[in-house]
């Protein structure tokens, strides 16, 4: 079979459309927009505050267009329809009160949400386009202190928490898309984890676009009080369309003295189609702060997704012996393009890095490792690893790696290490030749190439992240 | 078991194999020898379906079916294995990882039961006794910072777990140390049964000492030049490639 022929075959499972009825407001962007949606949320007069504040710091900038090693039509953010939430009743004190129709279609992502058949070990959060329409276990987080719930919710039960953390990581002028989510971000979840408390099971939120007009602009804010541990996974799908959809997320972690928080995201937005068409605009700002001593960060991601990946989930390490850590394993295909990697600031003293990136490229892809190492002055001792392999696949796609290192005291440490390979015909043949499939040959190099970075996730995410590796590459190789 | 029909093949439009007549049957070893260039390792890829290989004409018949026509991991699930001479590393799969998928994929075609990791650890520990390898060897990497010598133990604890009924050891010896030798022969005769075939493809006679072969078949220049038993290994080593080749003059080998 031909290439071409086995990449037609290729599914995207998470491709279906619900059919619900949805509230959504029309198109476009102003200040009344914004007012909308605080009355929609109903919303109090801060959070009014900040978003116009963020909104009117975004109509000063310009979009990011010139240093990414991206090219994409220009996006009209007047087309855009930056709420839409599916139509049921105002509050949901029980899973009993969603609507059939989003449990339905949770449980078809392998997300069930009902009490019987809840995943074990691991509280949700799902979220449909603009809202959150149910979480998991918060009764039994909150026996252990743990506050996890989606964003409205927050904002109405935890006020003070919220204005404390809220934009102290990312700035609401931070960058483009950080200003515009802060501006119209509709839900997302809201996790934290008091003093001491290590967290008794992991957290999760599911993201789900499913309106083909609308945008998704989440917020997730964690929380890591003293001492405290927390692991926090993400898993995102989209339907597919011809025409692209807008993501704009962003997350921020606060981890105090000796908190711990992991995470792990698995990135499986629709990536269009062979020609480019449709797909997820994945635009992201993921931050963390290590504001403690002893603090320690850690994300891992695997971005199989997006027509256009652009994230660079970093920590500033402000704590004296804070430890910052990013595992990435990046994949793109067809016409995907992606640039990502970190940022890794260091401030404190002592302080610690590692950046583990993998880059995979097949088809007519595009895929750049971008990362920054900045050691500030009264960073003592500060040390960072860096190691980025990149793998290409076939001919027509590019790897590149554009590491940044800005180093202003001279007792710190800086290593970076680079490669680039190609899967060779000699290693397809001798794995054939011992009867394994040419499909099942491509996904074994490359789970071998992410081995280092698929340690790092939990065990059924790893398990799924193999998984969907194979999927997306069959038939690229021939 | 294997019939060769006047093969004849390349690469990269060069025609190395120019006529190729052999016959295996089970419960056979066939030694191939020839000087450099004489295409003897170019008969094991395209048995093997090496894909820079070009078949240009005639036929390989395996257990009744054309094995041109078979794609290469389809060759290997019915029973042709290929040892390699320059065995290929596959960074951050495990030796175990990979034998127990390959070991499977052949179970599933045959339309027997698979093993899963424990029970396939049990077989893996039982065969590696074969060439005298270690539990280490199995949670490593395949073939990576392995010597020249252990990629060679190792591809023959692949033919122990896979078990195929025709063999092809292409320069196994090559780069061996006698005691390897030793290892890696002992390891070859212990999986020869009356029911498999062996091909052993070497340049020197010195591992036929230890891989006793019932038939020798001496290749110069993309021809079979002269067929024996395992006395004519040992004429050759005397007398030296230099010999078949004036023999080859003299008897006329058949044109193209």
């Amino acid at each position: 079979m031909s290439t071409a022929e086995l990449l037609a075959k290729q599914e995207y499972k998470y491709g279906f459309v619900t059919d619900i009825e949805s509230d959504m407001i029309p198109r476009g962007l102003t200040e009344d927009t914004i007012r909308l949606i605080v009355e929609k949320k109903n919303e109090p007069e801060w959070m009014l505050e900040f978003r116009l504040k963020a909104y009117r710091h975004w109509l000063t900038m310009t979009e990011p267009k010139h240093w990414p090693n991206l090219t994409y039509p220009k996006i009209d953010y007047q087309d855009v329809i930056y709420y839409s939430a599916p139509k049921q009743k105002a509050t949901k004190a029980t899973l009993d009160e969603v609507d059939p129709e989003l449990l339905r279609t949770f449980e078809k992502l392998g997300i069930p949400l009902t009490e019987q058949k809840q995943l074990a070990g691991v509280a949700v959060d799902a979220v449909f386009d603009s809202v959150s329409v149910a979480t998991t276990y918060k009764e039994k987080l909150k026996k252990h202190g743990v506050i996890f719930c989606s964003f409205t919710e927050a904002i109405k039960d935890y006020p003070e928490l919220v204005k404390k953390y809220l934009g102290s990581v990312v700035p609401t002028n931070d960058n483009f898309f950080a200003a515009l989510n802060s501006a119209v971000f509709s839900d997302g979840s809201f996790c934290f984890i008091p003093k001491g408390v290590r967290c008794p099971m992991e957290l999760s939120t599911y993201f789900r676009i499913n309106n083909s007009e609308s945008g998704q602009f989440e917020r997730t804010l964690i929380v890591a009080e003293e001492g405290s541990y927390v692991s926090y996974l993400e898993g995102c799908t989209a339907p597919k369309f011809d025409k692209n959809q807008l993501h704009a997320a962003v997350v921020e972690l606060i981890a105090l003295d000796d908190a711990q928080i992991k995470y792990s995201t698995v990135q499986n937005w629709y990536a269009g189609d062979e020609e480019g068409r449709g797909g997820i605009y994945n635009f992201v700002t993921k931050r963390g702060k290590c504001a403690g001593k002893n603090s320690k960060i850690s994300w891992t991601q695997v971005e199989t997704g997006s027509a256009i990946t652009w994230k660079y989930p970093s920590c500033i390490l402000q704590g004296d012996n804070s430890i910052g850590e990013f595992y990435s394993v990046a994949l793109t295909n067809h016409a995907q393009q992606a640039d990502t990697g970190t940022k890794m600031i260091h401030l404190g003293k002592n302080t610690r890095s590692t950046i583990i990136s993998k880059g995979i490229a097949a088809g007519k892809s595009n895929n750049s490792y971008r990362g920054l190492v900045k050691v500030m002055p009264k960073a003592e001792g500060a040390r960072n690893y860096t190691q980025c392999d990149s793998m290409l696949i076939g001919s027509t796609c590019g790897a590149n790696t554009f590491p940044y290192i800005e180093v202003m005291n001279n007792s710190s440490s800086v290593e970076h290490e680079a490669s680039t390979s190609k899967i060779s015909e000699e290693q397809l043949f001798y794995l054939q030749q011992r009867g394994i499939s040419q499909e099942d040959a491509v996904s074994l190099i490359i789970n071998g190439f992410c081995k280092d970075v698929f340690l790092q996730l939990p065990m059924e995410f790893a398990v799924e992240a193999t998984r969907l590796l194979g999927l997306k590459l069959e038939g690229s190789v021939g | 078991m294997l019939e060769i029909k006047n093969l004849r093949a390349g690469i990269e439009g060069r025609e190395i194999l120019k006529g190729i007549n052999l016959t295996v049957n089970k419960g056979e070893i066939h030694a191939i020898m020839g000087p450099n260039g004489s295409g003897k390792s170019t008969l094991a890829k395209v048995l093997a379906g090496h894909p820079q290989y070009e078949v240009l004409g005639g036929e390989v018949i395996y257990e009744g079916r054309n094995l041109l026509e078979m794609a290469p991991d389809e060759r290997a699930r019915a029973g042709v294995f290929m040892a390699f001479q320059y065995p290929i590393e596959v960074p951050g799969v495990s030796n175990a990882q990979f034998l127990r998928l390959a070991y499977n994929e052949k179970k599933k075609y045959l339309g027997e039961e698979e093993l899963d990791p424990l029970e396939f650890k049990d077989l893996l520990k039982e065969r590696a006794k074969v060439v005298e390898m270690d539990a280490s060897f199995m949670t490593r990497s395949v073939n990576e910072n392995f010597s020249g010598g252990e990629k060679k133990r190792n591809e023959i604890l692949q033919m122990a777990v896979l078990e195929p009924k025709l063999a092809v050891l292409d320069e196994t010896d090559s780069g061996l140390d006698i005691d390897a030798l030793r290892v890696v022969a002992n390891g070859v005769n212990q999986l020869f049964t009356p029911e498999n075939a062996i091909i052993v493809v070497t340049h020197y006679q010195r591992l036929l000492n230890y891989i006793v072969p019932h038939f020798v078949h001496v290749l110069a220049d993309g021809l079979i030049a002269r067929e024996g038993g395992k006395e004519l290994a040992l004429e050759l080593e005397a007398k030296g490639y230099d010999w078949i080749r004036t023999v080859d003059k003299g008897a006329g080998a058949p044109a193209n």
